[in-house]
């Protein structure tokens, strides 16, 4: 089981521990449902260093992402980052990832820093190194044990962040952007990113200085009301923001726009599974939508999702893909796949419990959005 | 911690206090602790048959769905109705306004532990 360089300050901390994509990762603090309104009412720190992180060096490192991954990665400005896909030849994901372009980044001196899942970590960087052969000028590097990665997520986040910081403007770094500086002394990569819903940012360190940058933005953030918080609140605060998750809304049988991701495909450069998927764009398939319920029961992942009433009554329409109690909306909340007459938001479904049928309502994703 | 050494314990985290053939049967405060966040539980109906070492109910938390095992055989005479409406109760009193059902004892499950042994094995547990 691999650790992140956090472990023993977890267990200090009373976390439970539980096995996630081959680490040994905090499931929870004090609880899911207290860890996810804090981070709505305040902020969460989150230990995110299972997340696979590899950099890409040298003058072809944007050709070579440009082969491997679905967004356009040259037209990335320095100190940007970009959502984008990982396809196989049959355009089926591989992995969803996030693809950070240097800011001091060059044509001649160019670079990339790729966040990638831990569940898919080997697969992609075999992807990765089998580019790096074919092509000249360009190196890369996994990065995930040299770094600690963590985040700090909600709306107190950033002035937390800023009050340990030194060397970058938060009011300049946009959603979406990054920058080198120092936190709690220690040089860092800070972005504006993250999985909650929240206003937040993720900090990348060298792993030997693990423990001082979080303790530094746990004791700054205590007095308004920031606790660390596990994979579990991570999980429902995703599903309620409407991010997809990787072996859930998208997998190794969804294509980019099975799962609506079309704003991450541009078709402007030649990458693995382009193909396949070219033209398909605005076919007629089943609609990922959202599931809300008010019974106690949570829907969960597998669960079958029935139509309402007629002779439609027993037909499966999809199967859940995530599901949880959510404690920002107060009701249950799931996503499914289903077909496009049954896709309105308003419509009424019925989930399979069990032995049980509950009552269900199509929503629009995102479930929640912040107020800016 | 040490548990109350007037029943005995399933491997699974239930206990089992049998008083002159009725059996009280609920789970541990470990297995409440560790379930976090209860949203739902299902109890069987009172005059339904329970089998030791098979699943008599179900107990939903944020994270998971869990079976109930039975720590014996028989019927149930008596059910805590009330209780899968304030599911808090588990977290302040698992072993005694927590109990779940009571059932007429038949047999008794051969992996019953006693209170020490219990003890021991969520110490290893970590």
């Amino acid at each position: 089981m691999r650790e992140t360089p956090l472990k023993a300050l977890h267990e200090s901390l009373g976390a439970r521990l539980v096995p996630f994509a081959g680490w040994s990762m905090p499931v929870q603090y004090t609880g899911i449902l207290e860890e996810a309104k804090a981070v709505r009412s305040a902020a969460g720190l989150f230990d995110l260093g299972h997340m696979g992180r590899v950099r890409i060096r040298g003058a072809n490192a944007g050709a070579l992402l440009q082969k491997v991954q679905t967004n356009d990665a040259l037209k990335i400005q320095p100190g940007r980052i970009r959502y984008a896909l990982m396809l196989d030849d049959s355009g089926k994901t591989q992995d969803d990832v996030l693809v950070y372009r240097e800011p001091d980044a060059t044509p001649e001196d160019d670079g990339y820093f790729l966040v990638v899942n831990a569940s898919n970590a080997e697969r992609d960087l075999a992807i990765l190194r089998q580019a790096e052969q074919e092509m000249s000028d360009v190196e890369v590097k996994d990065v995930t044990d040299d770094l600690a990665m963590i985040a700090i997520q909600g709306p107190v986040a950033v002035e937390v962040l800023a009050s340990q910081s030194e060397g970058i403007d938060f009011d300049a770094l946009k959603y979406y952007a990054w920058a080198n500086g120092r936190v709690a002394g220690v040089p860092a990569q800070v972005s504006r990113t993250g999985y909650t819903g929240e206003d937040g940012f993720e900090v990348y360190y060298s792993a030997s200085e693990a423990e001082r940058v979080w303790k530094a933005l746990q004791e700054a953030g205590a007095s308004k009301g920031v606790i660390p918080c596990g994979l579990g609140s991570r999980d429902i605060l995703r599903l309620e923001a409407g991010m997809p998750l990787y072996g859930h809304e998208i997998n190794e049988t969804t294509t980019p726009f099975d799962a609506g991701l079309h704003f991450a495909v541009k078709f402007t450069h030649d990458f693995t599974g382009r193909s396949a998927i070219e033209g398909t764009e605005d076919l007629e398939r089943p609609v990922l939508v959202g599931l809300k319920n008010e019974g106690r029961r949570i829907p969960r992942e597998g669960y079958p999702v029935f139509a309402d009433g007629g002779t439609d009554s027993e037909r499966e329409l999809g199967k859940i893909l995530s599901g949880g109690a959510s404690p920002t909306l107060g009701c249950n909340i799931a996503t499914v796949r289903v077909p496009k007459e049954f896709a309105e938001p308003g419509t009424q479904l019925h989930i399979g419990i069990r032995d049980a049928r509950e009552v269900c309502t199509v929503t629009a994703l995102p479930f929640y959005k912040r107020e800016r | 911690m040490s548990r109350p050494d007037d029943r005995r314990y399933l491997k699974s985290h239930e206990w089992c206090k049998n008083e002159d053939g009725t059996a009280s049967i609920g789970i541990t405060d470990h297995a409440v602790a560790n379930l976090s966040d209860l949203v739902f539980l299902d109890l069987p109906s009172v005059g339904s048959a329970v089998t030791a070492g098979e699943s008599f109910g179900e107990v939903e938390s944020v994270k998971a769905v869990s079976d109930l095992y039975s720590p014996v055989s028989g019927e149930v005479i008596e059910v805590n109705e009330a209780l899968p409406d304030s599911l808090d109760t588990l977290g302040t009193d698992a072993f005694g306004a927590g109990w779940m059902i009571k059932v007429k004892v038949e047999s008794e499950s051969p992996d019953l532990l006693d209170a020490s042994a219990y003890d021991k094995m969520v110490e290893a547990e970590g």
